[in-house]
């Protein structure tokens, strides 16, 4: 009897220790690469919504950002204080006008594909670029692209110049350091998710660029929640 | 002895510990080859020569640990050769080098099987992602690291999932032999498959890898460091197969006892016989493929990277050619098992020795000639495709034949249904059923659709699951009380087949629609119409993996709870192996018996195979 | 008697399984054939519908078999309780063996000559690489497919080589599709048109499909390709020839800011993979 009590203990302890390694296991599971969600303020004019999304994007994302990961560049997104999140998963209502600001603080790096250099899927298929309008970007000078491929929305983000004063090293950046001004607008329509990504290989580091921050929500991918 | 003087000396506790101080010596090593200021891929301090040189001295740190250089040193200082001192009891022998093959064997069973229940546990977190079509439970990225841990681990440690527990137990003792050719060897296996499997589960500190358990290039050059994880494990593995594969065919060819024909071998050593072929002609081109991708990651060759000469469909044909015979590897001791396994509850011989031998030998054979089936919508020469889908219809020929020759011995038999029976019978059912999805996917038209679906997944689990799972349980409910002595619960037992199968074909049978109507694989998110079916699988899923907990507690409750003592022949076979005692003694047999005939008997009088009086323990 | 015994065993199961046969294969064929995935969408799919049925109704007989044989041998020849005791010691019967081997040989030759006859045909949708061997006849339009991570972009190269990011096909017209990645390997899968061909860098692979009325079908991607692999989808369009050539018009329109950039179309491209320097 003695035995089978102490084999019944062993039988808990083995079966406690199992649990905490699986609980430990599915903890770091969720909290690997995410993303915690930003509901971006709304305003209504005239019976209609509309939003105000202003977005950074970074050469490298920082240590104070991202402890992990320094060197990953990464979109940044406003909130109402003036404060820089690193949140990719944004939620938008339906049916709105969603105007996009991007304040863009990276270099070239090139579009894969040149087809991408054309604003599309955005008000008039037009971008504005530090005040100038411009319907396409020559293809080299691609730094990132804002791209969501359910709505048909892909946007090439001009280019801090290689040879620039005053770039910035580390998330986030100032206004006083170097940086370009993109503008859009585009319309959401029903309740959905939609992923968001960019198009440009500019994970440096990584072969063909498309590794490491270029695959990660939370850095150069995300969601649009449009609720 | 002392606990504390158990615990030092060369050990799984010493293994451990040099293992994490060898990783140590290996990552400073390369980073002092490499320096911390080269970047090679990754972020600026990361290294991937760091993390690959790491795990490598890792692993060996672990070895030694072990004791494996232990002999080798010795006879480099000149002392003569002799086998390990066979430690002749207690359970310190499970946790370190054992050159006892019924050691090995039961090691095999405890490990293999934890690294099922933590494959299987990632694919409940797999199915719990894909109850809602568009839902993100997990993060995207974190999904396909799932899916790739669950199919790799599964594929890894599967593939030994039969000859390692049951064929290093039972081949010595069915053959006539006191142990393997190469014990050390046989140790050695083991180990590595162990090391490989704690390995594959640190790449969710790495960040995971995105490839799935195929790993094609270039979207492995590409990955995060967690890819490295994903090909050491297969490469570990790999060597582990071939060293298997080696041992087994050794020792069949050359340790037969007296009398011991090729025609009077049981089915399930010939079984092994053949999967071991496959294992050492086909593990070797996954180590170099793999190898090769490593390379390219570390080294900045370009094999496989297009933009600079190399291919990616040079990856996928190199995998291929190892992953088809691979599957094979999976498929064929599940034939063995059952065609052992049938004679004793049907009492009557195995119908058609010749013939199943012939089936096994043939899909041996034929399995290097068909894995260009993988690759039919893949852009393959166009003259290729025809020749593919014949070979590949052909080998159902072979596999037909294990099938004639089971049904004919069940005809007329007197069969009783106990627990190991139930989950033979069940492999007739799914295999039928994987068999016959295989020839649709294997008509290359038809293959335009069903390739890269759920239809093809639940093929291959079907086949796999069903077949080489429900075997694999099989051969613990029939051998369990001839390794350790004691009974399992038979009411419990047939409670988990019932439950194990209605479950298994409620998930995997409804994921045949879903292919068919357009899912398809390794996709977090689905068509919203396809919502009910895959919410359906999920729950069965659920189940399925609660069946396998009613296993568990019904393996412990008997085995360290009830200890009911099992006779030395609870089935009634006359195989060798069960005119031994339970558990079988150290050294086998007191005099290498003589056999005069094969094991399947049942109905025939005349003189028993294998002459009273020479095994060990009776009169 | 052990052989007569037999005998009637063997009658009853095969009895049975011919009746069951002849009852179930006209309704597989008949009834549920003509639903088989994938629709008829398109001539391939509509081809692999009948390929489909024909590998149903040759199965049927086969689980057929299986079933009866398997009810009757689990009812018939169950132990009775008691003392164990032995069945017959049967250990081989020449005729059943050649019975088998002839028959599943002569169905898994037959399967095979009857997909290879419909394969050759036009590839079945299937991607047959840069040299197809079965090209059917008669006018084709080029239509390239080019895979990138992680969205399907296409290219019209009889059109000045316009791509757009939504593919649209003319009705009623055999499509040549030109199929190649710039990055991983995805793979182009146009479930109602019955088409499949893997995206692989460097490689053009061609399927060939035809069109039939105006309907819209999904295109997904079928080879994991990394992250957002499983939100790799869109959907296709297929129209009138007229409405499409007004689409293309009004798409070169459109994209006509970009066309000075775009490279000149080539069957592969190998876009420079790494533009950033460290």
């Amino acid at each position: 009897m003695r035995a089978t009590g102490l084999k019944l203990i062993g039988v808990i302890v083995g079966l406690a220790a199992a649990g905490v390694l699986i609980g430990l296991y599915v903890a770091k599971l969720t909290t690997e690469a995410g993303s915690a969600a930003y509901t971006v303020p709304v305003t209504t004019r005239g019976g209609h919504k509309v939003v105000d999304l202003r977005i950074e994007t970074v050469a490298a994302v920082g240590p104070q950002l991202s402890p992990g990961h320094p060197d990953f560049v990464s979109y940044l997104v406003r909130d109402t204080q003036g404060k820089w999140l690193r949140r990719t998963v944004w939620r938008l209502p339906a049916d709105a006008t969603v105007h996009v600001t991007i304040y863009n603080f990276d270099g070239a790096s090139g579009l894969r594909n040149p087809l991408y250099a054309r604003p599309q899927g955005v008000d008039g298929n037009v971008m504005t670029v530090d005040g100038k309008t411009m319907d396409v970007l020559p293809p080299d000078d691609a730094s990132h692209t804002f791209a969501v491929p359910a709505y048909g929305l892909v946007v090439p983000v001009a280019p801090v110049a290689d040879d620039a004063k005053n770039q910035c090293d580390y998330a986030p950046c100032a206004m006083s350091t170097a940086h370009r001004t993109i503008q859009f607008t585009f319309h959401t329509g029903k309740p959905g998710h939609f992923r968001w990504q960019c198009f440009v290989p500019c994970a440096a580091g990584w072969i063909d660029g498309f590794g490491g921050p270029m695959q990660t929500i939370g850095y150069m991918d995300g969601f649009l929640n449009v609720v | 002895m002392s606990v504390a003087r158990r615990l030092i000396g060369f050990n799984l506790l010493t293994a451990c510990v040099l293992g994490v101080g060898g990783w140590y010596v290996g990552w400073f090593a390369a980073h002092g080859i490499v320096g911390p200021s080269i970047e090679y891929f990754g972020d600026v301090d990361f290294n991937e020569l760091s993390i690959v040189m790491g795990y490598l001295c890792g692993v060996l740190g672990f070895l030694v640990g072990l004791g494996f250089l232990n002999y080798p040193i010795a006879r480099l200082r000149g002392y003569p050769p002799s086998l390990r001192e066979k430690e002749t009891g207690g359970i310190g022998r499970y946790f370190g080098l054992c050159t006892d093959h019924k050691v090995v064997g039961i090691q095999y069973l405890v490990g293999i099987g934890l690294f099922f229940f933590i494959g299987g546990l990632n694919a409940m977190l797999i199915r719990t992602e894909l109850l809602r079509p568009n839902h993100q439970v997990w993060p995207a990225g974190t999904y396909l690291t799932l899916v790739g841990i669950h199919g790799t681990m599964m594929m890894g440690m599967m593939t030994s999932g039969i000859l390692g527990p049951f064929g290093n137990y039972l081949v010595p003792i069915l053959i006539g032999a006191r142990r393997m050719a190469f014990p050390r060897i046989e140790a050695l296996t083991f180990w590595l498959l162990m090391a490989a499997g704690a390995i594959l589960e640190t790449t969710i500190f790495f960040g995971g890898f995105p490839t799935g358990w195929t790993g094609y290039q270039p979207l492995g050059t590409q990955a995060n460091p967690g890819m490295e994880c994903y090909y050491l494990f297969f490469a570990l593995v790999g060597i582990s197969m071939t060293l298997l594969g080696l041992n087994m065919i050794a020792t069949i060819v050359t340790m037969r006892a007296p009398g011991l024909t090729w025609t009077r071998l049981p089915i399930f050593v010939w079984g092994v016989l053949s999967t071991a072929v496959l294992m050492v002609l086909a593990a070797p081109v996954l180590i170099a493929t793999l190898s090769m991708a490593v390379l390219d990651r570390t080294a900045q060759t370009n094999f496989f990277v297009p933009a600079q000469g190399g291919s990616g469909f040079l990856y996928e044909n190199l995998f291929w050619f190892f992953g088809h015979p691979e599957v094979y590897i999976l498929a064929l001791p599940g034939f063995a098992i059952v065609l052992e396994i049938l004679p004793v509850f049907a009492r009557k011989p195995l119908w058609g020795y010749r013939l199943a031998v012939g089936g096994l030998l043939g899909v041996t054979l034929l399995s290097f000639f068909v894995w260009q089936h993988h690759l039919f919508v893949s852009g393959i020469n166009g003259d290729l495709r025809p020749f593919y889908m014949l070979s590949t219809e052909l080998i159902s020929i072979p596999t037909g034949l294990t099938f004639i020759c089971g049904m004919m011995t069940l005809w007329r038999g007197r069969i009783r249904y106990s627990v190991p029976m139930l989950f033979c019978l069940a492999w007739f059912f799914n295999f039928l059923i994987g068999g016959l999805t295989g020839v649709f996917l294997s008509d290359t038209p038809s293959d335009t659709t069903t390739h890269g679906s759920f239809f093809s997944m639940a093929h291959f689990h079907y086949t796999i699951m069903g077949g080489l799972v429900f075997t694999f349980f099989a051969g613990i409910y029939y051998w369990v009380p001839k390794m350790t002595g004691f009974q399992i619960d038979e009411r419990l037992g047939k409670i988990h087949f019932w439950t194990m199968f209605v479950f298994f074909n409620s998930t995997f049978f409804p994921l045949f629609i879903a292919g068919f109507l357009g899912q398809p694989r390794r996709a977090v998110t689905y068509a919203n119409g396809l919502h009910f079916i895959n919410v359906w699988v999920s729950i069965s899923a659920f189940l399925l993996g609660g069946s396998m907990l009613l296993f568990l507690y019904n393996f412990v409750k008997s085995l360290v709870f009830d200890r009911v003592r099992a006779p030395a022949d609870p089935w009634g076979s006359k195989s060798i192996e069960w005119q031994l005692p339970s558990p079988v003694p150290v050294h086998n047999f007191d005099r290498i018996p003589v056999f005069s005939g094969d094991p399947y008997g049942y109905g025939e009088t005349g003189p028993t195979p294998v002459p009273a009086g020479a095994p060990a323990g009776m009169d | 008697m052990p052989e007569r015994v037999s005998e009637s065993h063997g009658r009853r199961v095969i009895v049975a399984w011919i009746v069951l046969s002849v009852v179930a294969t006209p309704l597989v064929a008949f009834v549920l054939g003509p639903h088989l995935p994938p629709g008829n969408g398109s001539a391939q799919a509509s081809e692999q519908v009948f390929d489909n049925t024909w590998i149903t109704a040759i199965v049927t007989p086969v689980v057929c078999l299986l079933v009866v044989f398997f009810v009757y041998a689990l009812t018939q020849f169950r132990h009775r309780g008691g003392a164990l005791v032995d069945g017959p010691p049967l250990r081989n019967d020449s005729r059943v063996q050649i019975w088998w081997i002839s028959v599943t040989s002569l169905v898994v030759l037959f399967l095979a000559g009857f997909g290879t006859y419909e394969l050759l045909q036009n590839g079945s949708g299937g991607g047959q690489g840069p040299d197809p061997i079965a090209i059917p006849k008669g006018h084709k339009i080029p239509v390239q497919v080019i895979a990138q991570q992680w969205q399907f972009t296409y290219r019209y190269p009889t059109y000045g080589g316009v791509e757009t990011p939504e593919l649209v096909l003319p009705a009623d017209s055999y499509i040549e599709l030109h199929v190649t990645s710039l990055d991983a390997i995805h793979s182009f899968w146009a479930y109602e048109l019955g088409v499949k061909a893997d995206a692989n860098p460097g490689v053009d692979n061609i399927a060939y499909v035809k069109t039939k009325g105006p309907r819209t079908f999904h295109v997904r991607c079928a080879e994991l390709c990394g992250l957002w692999h499983g939100y790799m989808f869109d959907n296709g369009r297929v129209v009138p020839m007229a409405q499409f050539t007004a689409w293309i018009k009004a798409q070169s329109r459109a994209f006509a800011p970009v066309a000075k950039y775009l490279p000149k179309y080539a069957d592969v491209y190998y876009p420079d993979p790494q533009r950033r320097a460290g």
